[in-house]
Parts: structure tokens; C-alpha cells; sequence
């Protein structure tokens, strides 16, 4: 098992190193000098700018780039960004609210999608059932930023339940409404899978046979048929709590929360090549993360599953 | 509540039935509406007693036996009759009552023992639940304790294992502990050993018959086999679409059976035939169960072999870790020859490598090392077009009449694939063909027109068996060819094969697990065990006398060795 990991974590070398590669690659290949559309219509002297080209390396070639970036990325000096701030700084402020906000809108969906999942599944055909699969069918249809603002305007501004923008000061609270959008556009997906995968658990000769054991319904329906049922909903959870990290940009925007998509969009239309790889860099982890974690899970709810040493 | 079904017994005291079944009738609510699964089912288990209901599929036996215990399916309830446990009528008592009786009233111990244990939690977990609910002592000796009077050897580590981690034998006996845990009064068990191999079989029946001894259990047996069922219970009840037909003590069914169609399955039961056979012989006297033919024994004595097989060996590379591979001799040096004109039967259970050589013989698979020589001709050599020609005097029937029919042609087209595919006749002679071959094998002839899911098993596999016939091959190789068949369809399938074979002149490797069906088909056998043929025979000296041990527990695991059966007469 720790073998296992090891070679997981091993595995991330090549994946980092190709990934912030190919980013770097692409920002670099932007149309257009970032430092004089940093000066707008009043062009500063060859002078500076041929100065600040050198601060930020611009004036060496690609590979050379890359190079100073990989050196100072393991001496943990990630450089400051083109408004002399620290990028290390930018980051400390931005991931935290992305990923509290990430974390509450897994939450949502998946306390309410294994639930709504789990009763519909059991009253399959009955009117709770079609009741939840039409409206879950409904939220998959309806585009992010439509839902987003609908949602803003209903519960953020005429009930006034929760504020409609987040603002520099996030909280748990705050970002209640747009974890909730961010979230329910998978819920539906989660919902949707708990279901199925109940419907066919429940019909298993084994949740027969603890029946007839003479457990209790609670007991049968949460230790063998939500139980199983778990396998394949972890699996999608985990796997998409990569997609929340980095696939935000929109939700961010709508309500104004400081976070990595904010910050992401701002850097590329600026070709800010060190602050998109940095930020790029740090989701790349999350990523694996999550994937192994994933993984790990996997094997834990399915003992069927073991991995080679 | 009615007196009728109490008894005095010797002591004087009275006794009441523990479960009693009254007129019950049991529907199912379906898309093309109600069905009736049982019309008319009534039976009796005193304390202690094991009564066996045995049919076919599709008798009600086992909605019957899920009925007493609260477990029918959503969509099907009681209609009528009542459930009587000790007098309590519980055929519509609420869930909260079934949850009391469940576990320590009532136990169960199911069918398939591959999809009856949660597969996510380990074997002890899944005790220690049962003894918990129903307010047992649980700790872990407890559920040591509770596997290992089921037979599980060191069952205290064994606890700490999951399913995948147990054999099927090791999975049905933390089945019987669960079903026994709670020492229930009663205990169904609805086909607890056919999903497992033969020798398997009867060492968990030896110990569910000790064990429900012991605690004083009464046990309702659902089987199919009606050679078990007599030799395991005090009661047989036979159910036929979804009635009672017949009911009584064991042996006095069995001799003296007064429905037609228990008089039927008395005749066609193969483990009770193979024993009057051996009972028949015993006594010198010629009997017409026989379906391979004696007084041909000397001619086909003299007849060539038509198939030979020489130092057969199968090796498959198992993969394990990286890289890594570990040889798997899944057939190991088997050399056997089959005379024209006879059955060979080759006989194991799952594992033994029976089916791996069917494959080769088939020309499916290639051998590893040694050679099959077919007429005369080792059929590794053969090139493309001389494979295409030995195929056609080569044909197999498989075990599945689902899975080997294509749902998507009708009947016509199944069977007339085959000559379309060797270029045979033309369309006339073709339609003519397939017309002689569906009254060979005794389907009438408008079934060319139909599709595979519109006909019964049995018919299925006639299907498949005129398709195998269609291009006059000398050889046909049976895959379990009657295995998934009900018994009185089973015994006409044989009779079939045994018609063709006495009229076509038609050679049969018959590949099974079942040997009670070998005694009456096959002339020569074969054991094979984990790869290896361990003996092989005329099927009368395998019988009479077998030399190894394994053949022996085969042998001794046929139902039916304590009943006396009187041999049928010709």
C-alpha cells in the first residue's frame, strides 16, 4: 500500500513537469508584449522598458524562461508579479477562498444529492422520484451563469437571504450563494447517480438476505444498500473536487469572490506568464491530489479493490 | 383456528404444527397484469421436521417459501390463504412483526452463495450484525464460535476476511452460520448447494443436516431435485405451476407416486435413475433407462476411433504483479480416444479443465503441447480451408440456450446459417432442410418463423441441437449441454440426443459435471480433475468399481444412495 502511494506520488514528477511546461509554452506564445500594453497609450522609454524586460526575464529565450521559473519554483521563490506583488502572497490569498468555497459547494452536493438520490431511489416511479429527476434534469439544462444571476437577484437581492456579492471579506457564510450555484450543477449529477446506483443495490440478493436476518429497515437501507451504493458516488465526488478548485472562473465573477478563477482570468488577459503557471502549477497538485485520493477511497469502500504493492 | 392439523403424539401431549400453509395463493403485479405465481400451495411442518418442496422453474416453490418468511418482492403479495407460524396467521402481519421473526423465528439460508454476502463487509461483520439485531451476544468469540459449528476451519481469522476471499463451499457455510445463528425454529432453504460443485454439495448438506439435528431446527429444503429432496426430508411436496399436486412422506412419493407429474419426475430424475441402474444391474436384470443402447456394446467395440487425443496439455500465462507471469497447466497431459458411434463423457467440476478440452477438440483453442487427431489426421496441421471442413463434421452444442442463440435471427435463419455459410443447396433445399431438422429434433415447423425469446429452454436447446445437426457432422461436442435445464426437459433432451445417435450413427463428447446423467447417456467415461484425468473407463467399471477416491466422492455424491429403489424392468 505505501508503495503504492510512493509510486502515485512519484508519478506526479513528469505530470508537473509537462503540464507547467505546456502553460508556460502557451503564455508565452500570447500575441502581444505584456509590458508595454502594461503602460496603455502612454509608452514609457526604451530604457525602462528594456529594463523591466530584464527584471522579469523577458528578454531571454523560452527554454532559459522556463529554467529560471523551475529554479525559483524549488527555491520556493516564486517571484513578484507585473504590480510588484509577491506572487507566493497573491497565492496565499486566493487558494484559501477557493477552496473554502470548493469544500461548501462539495458539501451541498453531496449531502443533498446522496440524500435526494437515496429516497428517490428507494420510492422509485413514485411521485417524489419523477418530481426530483424532472428538476434535476431542469438544473443540467440551465447554463451556470443563468442560474448564477437568477439566484443572485431572487435570493440575494428581493428575499435578501444571503448577500448577492462576496466582496473582499470571504467567509463561510458569504459564500453560501455562490457555493450553491457552484454546487448544483453537479448535485444533479450526484443525485442522479445515488439513484441509480440504489435501484440497483436494493434489488441484491445480499440486501435479501440481511433482511431476512432480521435487521432493521434503517439498518439494511444504510449499511448495505447506501453503502454500496457510496462506491461509485465517492468517486465522481472526488473527481470533481478538482473541477470546483480551478473551474470556478464564472461563478467568481458573478458573485466577486477573490478567488483563483478571479485571479487566473485577471493574469492571462495581462499574459502574466509566472502568476497563470504559478496558479496553474498549484491546481495541477490539487488535481493529483484529489486523484490518488480518489483512488485511495475507492479501495477503502470496495475491499474488492486492492492495488499491487 | 383450526384443530384439523393437531396431532397426538406418542407421549400423549398435543403437538401444533410450527408452520402451516393453508390454500395460499400468491400474485404478482406485472406490466401485462396480475399473474398468479401460486394458486394453491398448503403444506405442514411439525417442530423438527424437514419437508422438501421440489418443482421445476416456475413452480411458485420458491414464492412459497420467500412468503413464509415476509420476503416476496415488492410487486407480489398474498392473495389468499394464510401463513400459520405456531398459530400466529402471518401472511399479511406488519413489518415490524416479520422484523421479530426474522433472524431468530425464522431463518434463511439462500440460493447463490456468490451474491448472498455483502461483498464491502468482512464475514464477521455480517454475523455480528445478525446476532446484534436480534439481541444475541456479539462479540468476536460469539461470531468465532457461531462460524465454526458451520464448519469453517480457524474461523476466528477467517472472521477478519471478506467474501472475495472465500471459496464458493467457505461462502455457503458463513451463509448456514448466518441462517443458524440465532438457533431459529424454522429455516428455509431454498436450493442451499446448486450453485456449488457435486463433492461440495454434499458435505454441506451432511452438515446443515447435522447441525438442524442438533439445535432441533425444522427446515424447509426448496430443491429441484427430487433424488435430494427424498433423501434429505421427511416430507416431499411436489408443486407444479403454482398448485400442490402431490404430498407425503419421502419414500412412500417416491414408490407409490399417484400424480402424473410426480410420476414423471420419479422416471426422468437423474440421480434417481443412475441408482436404479447400478440397482438394476446389481439384480442381472436389462432396464430401458439406458439411453445409450447395450446390445451394441460389441459392434461399436470393433468400430475405429474417431478421435483421438494424445498427451493433451493447456498452459495459460497468469499474470501476476509487473511483469511477472505464472504458468497454469489448466490441462495437463490427457490422452483419451473416442470410437465412432459412442458417447464419451468427460467428467469434473469447475476447475478440472473439462471445458478447456472441449475447446481444443473444438479446434478453438491450440493446444500447448501434445496433438488431436481426427480421422486419421492431427487437426493442427490444417490449414484454413481443411479447418473450414473439419468444422463442418465437428459441431457443438452449448450449455446456454440463451446466450448461443442470436436473439436478433428468427428460428429459420439460426438453423440455416450453417449451410448458408458452407455453401450448401440452394434456397428451396435449404427451407427443406431446416423443415427435416425441426422434425428431428420434434419442434413443429411453424417455429421457423419465430425468435429465440419467444420459446422455453427446453425448445431452445433443440434449436441448438438442429443447428449442430444441420451440416451431418459425425462428431458433436455437448458443452453441459442439459445442465441448465429443468429435469423432465432435461430427460427428454437426452432422449433426443440417444434417438439421433441410434439413427445417425452420431459420436458425442459429452462434457459435464453431472453423473448421474453420464450413467444414463455415455459408454466410456472420463474424470478429470484439476487438469489431470485421474481415470477413465466403459461407464459400467467407473461405476462398479471406481478406482480413485475422487471418483468415488462423485460417485457418493449422486442424491439418492440411502433410498431403495426398486429397478424399472424392460
Amino acid at each position: 500500500m505505501t508503495q503504492y502511494i510512493l509510486r502515485r506520488l512519484l508519478q506526479v514528477i513528469p505530470v508537473f513537469l509537462g503540464t507547467t511546461l505546456l502553460v508556460y509554452f502557451m503564455v508565452f506564445a500570447l500575441p502581444g508584449d505584456p509590458i508595454r500594453a502594461l503602460f496603455g497609450d502612454r509608452p514609457p522609454s526604451e530604457a525602462v522598458i528594456a529594463a523591466l524586460r530584464q527584471q522579469y526575464n523577458l528578454d531571454q529565450p523560452f527554454w532559459v524562461q522556463y529554467g529560471l521559473f523551475l529554479k525559483n519554483l524549488f527555491t520556493f521563490n516564486l517571484g513578484v508579479d507585473f504590480t510588484g506583488q509577491p506572487i507566493a502572497a497573491t497565492l496565499g490569498r486566493v487558494f484559501p477562498v477557493t477552496a473554502m468555497l470548493a469544500v461548501e459547494a462539495l458539501a451541498i452536493q453531496a449531502v443533498f444529492g446522496v440524500a435526494f438520490g437515496l429516497i428517490a431511489g428507494l420510492r422509485k416511479g413514485k411521485i417524489f422520484d419523477s418530481t426530483v429527476l424532472v428538476a434535476s434534469l431542469v438544473v443540467i439544462a440551465v447554463p451556470t451563469f443563468v442560474l448564477g444571476f437568477v439566484l443572485q437577484l431572487v435570493v440575494g437581492v428581493q428575499l435578501g437571504w444571503a448577500k448577492p456579492t462576496v466582496g473582499s471579506n470571504a467567509d463561510w457564510g458569504t459564500l453560501i450563494l455562490p457555493a450553491a450555484v457552484l454546487g448544483l450543477v453537479s448535485f444533479a449529477y450526484v443525485l442522479r447517480l445515488t439513484r441509480a446506483s440504489v435501484i440497483e443495490n436494493m434489488n441484491a440478493d445480499y440486501v435479501r438476505t440481511a433482511t431476512a436476518k432480521g435487521l432493521s429497515r434503517p439498518r439494511v437501507v444504510l449499511a448495505h444498500i447506501l453503502r454500496n451504493s457510496m462506491i461509485p458516488v465517492v468517486t465522481y465526488l472526488g473527481a470533481n473536487l478538482g473541477g470546483l478548485m480551478g473551474g470556478a472562473i464564472v461563478t467568481e465573477g458573478i458573485f466577486n469572490v477573490p478567488g483563483v478563477g478571479q485571479k487566473l482570468y485577471q493574469a492571462v488577459i495581462r499574459s502574466e506568464g509566472p502568476t497563470v503557471v504559478a496558479i496553474v502549477s498549484v491546481l495541477v497538485l490539487v488535481f493529483v491530489a484529489a486523484n490518488l485520493l480518489v483512488d485511495l477511497l475507492y479501495a477503502w469502500l470496495d475491499p474488492r479493490i486492492r492495488y499491487e504493492k | 383456528m383450526s384443530t384439523s392439523n393437531i396431532t397426538i403424539d406418542e407421549a400423549g401431549t398435543e403437538e401444533r404444527p410450527l408452520l402451516e400453509i393453508r390454500d395460499l395463493a400468491i400474485s404478482f403485479q406485472t406490466a401485462s397484469g396480475e399473474f398468479q405465481a401460486v394458486k394453491n400451495a398448503h403444506l405442514t411442518i411439525m417442530p423438527g421436521e424437514t419437508v422438501a418442496i421440489v418443482g421445476e422453474s416456475g413452480s411458485g416453490k420458491s414464492t412459497t417459501a420467500l412468503a413464509a418468511i415476509g420476503l416476496l418482492p415488492e410487486n407480489g403479495r398474498v392473495s389468499s390463504g394464510q401463513i400459520l407460524l405456531d398459530g400466529e396467521d402471518i401472511s399479511h402481519a406488519p413489518e415490524r412483526r416479520m422484523i421479530e421473526l426474522r433472524g431468530n423465528t425464522i431463518g434463511m439460508v439462500p440460493q447463490d452463495p456468490m451474491s448472498n454476502l455483502n461483498p464491502v463487509w468482512k464475514i464477521g461483520y455480517q454475523v455480528r450484525e445478525t446476532l446484534r439485531a436480534n439481541g444475541k451476544p456479539s462479540g468476536p468469540a460469539d461470531v468465532a464460535r457461531v462460524l465454526g459449528e458451520a464448519g469453517l476451519p480457524d474461523s476466528a481469522r477467517r472472521a477478519k476476511q471478506y467474501p472475495h476471499e472465500f471459496s464458493g463451499g467457505m461462502r455457503q457455510r458463513a451463509l448456514i452460520a448466518i441462517g443458524l445463528s440465532c438457533q431459529p425454529r424454522l429455516l428455509i432453504a431454498d436450493e442451499p448447494t446448486s450453485a456449488l460443485d457435486v463433492t461440495v454439495q454434499r458435505q454441506i448438506l451432511d452438515h446443515l443436516e447435522t447441525m438442524t439435528a442438533e439445535l432441533g431446527t425444522a427446515v424447509l429444503l426448496i430443491t429441484h431435485d427430487l433424488g435430494l429432496a427424498a433423501e434429505r426430508a421427511d416430507k416431499v411436496v411436489v408443486m407444479y405451476r403454482g398448485n400442490v399436486v402431490e404430498a407425503g412422506p419421502s419414500l412412500e412419493l417416491l414408490r407409490n407416486a399417484q400424480h402424473p407429474y410426480t410420476q414423471r419426475l420419479v422416471a426422468s430424475a437423474p440421480s434417481l435413475a443412475s441408482r436404479r441402474i447400478q440397482a438394476a444391474k446389481a439384480e442381472g436384470i436389462q432396464t430401458e433407462e439406458l439411453l445409450a443402447p447395450t446390445e451394441t456394446v460389441v459392434e461399436k467395440a470393433l468400430s475405429e476411433d474417431v478421435l483421438k487425443v494424445e498427451s493433451l496439455s493447456k498452459v495459460f500465462k497468469l499474470r501476476s504483479g509487473v511483469g511477472k507471469a505464472t504458468d497454469f497447466k489448466a490441462v495437463d497431459n490427457v490422452s483419451f480416444n473416442v470410437k465412432r458411434g459412442t458417447t464419451t463423457a468427460i467428467v469434473g467440476e469447475s476447475g478440472s479443465g473439462k471445458s478447456t478440452v472441449a475447446q481444443m477438440v473444438l479446434n478453438l483453442l491450440a493446444p500447448t503441447s501434445g496433438r488431436i487427431v481426427f480421422d486419421g489426421v492431427d487437426t493442427s496441421t490444417l490449414n484454413s480451408r481443411e479447418i473450414f471442413k473439419f468444422r463442418r463434421r465437428v459441431q457443438p452444442i452449448f450449455q446456454d440456450p440463451y446466450g448461443s442463440l442470436d436473439p436478433m435471427y428468427n428460428i429459420f435463419r439460426t438453423i440455416e446459417e450453417p449451410l448458408r455459410t458452407h455453401k450448401i443447396g440452394d434456397k428451396v433445399s435449404r427451407e427443406k432442410k431446416v423443415r427435416e431438422l425441426l422434425d428431428q429434433v420434434a419442434l413443429p415447423q411453424s417455429t421457423m418463423q419465430r425468435y429465440p425469446n419467444e420459446l422455453s429452454g427446453g425448445q431452445r436447446q433443440r434449436v441448438a441441437i438442429a443447428r449442430a445437426l444441420a451440416l451431418d457432422p459425425e462428431v458433436i461436442i455437448c458443452d453441459e449441454a442439459v445442465s441448465a435445464l429443468d429435469v423432465l426437459v432435461q430427460a427428454q433432451v437426452l432422449n433426443l440426443l440417444a434417438e439421433l445417435q441410434s439413427n445417425l450413427g452420431l459420436t458425442y463428447l459429452f462434457i459435464t459435471h453431472d453423473l448421474a446423467v453420464v450413467r444414463q447417456i455415455a459408454d466410456h467415461v472420463c474424470v478429470m480433475q484439476k487438469g489431470k484425468l485421474v481415470e477413465t473407463g466403459s461407464t459400467d467399471e467407473v461405476f462398479d468399481s471406481p478406482q480413485q477416491d475422487y471418483t468415488r466422492a462423485l460417485l457418493h455424491a449422486i442424491p439418492g444412495a440411502s433410498l431403495m429403489l426398486p429397478p424399472v424392468v424392460a
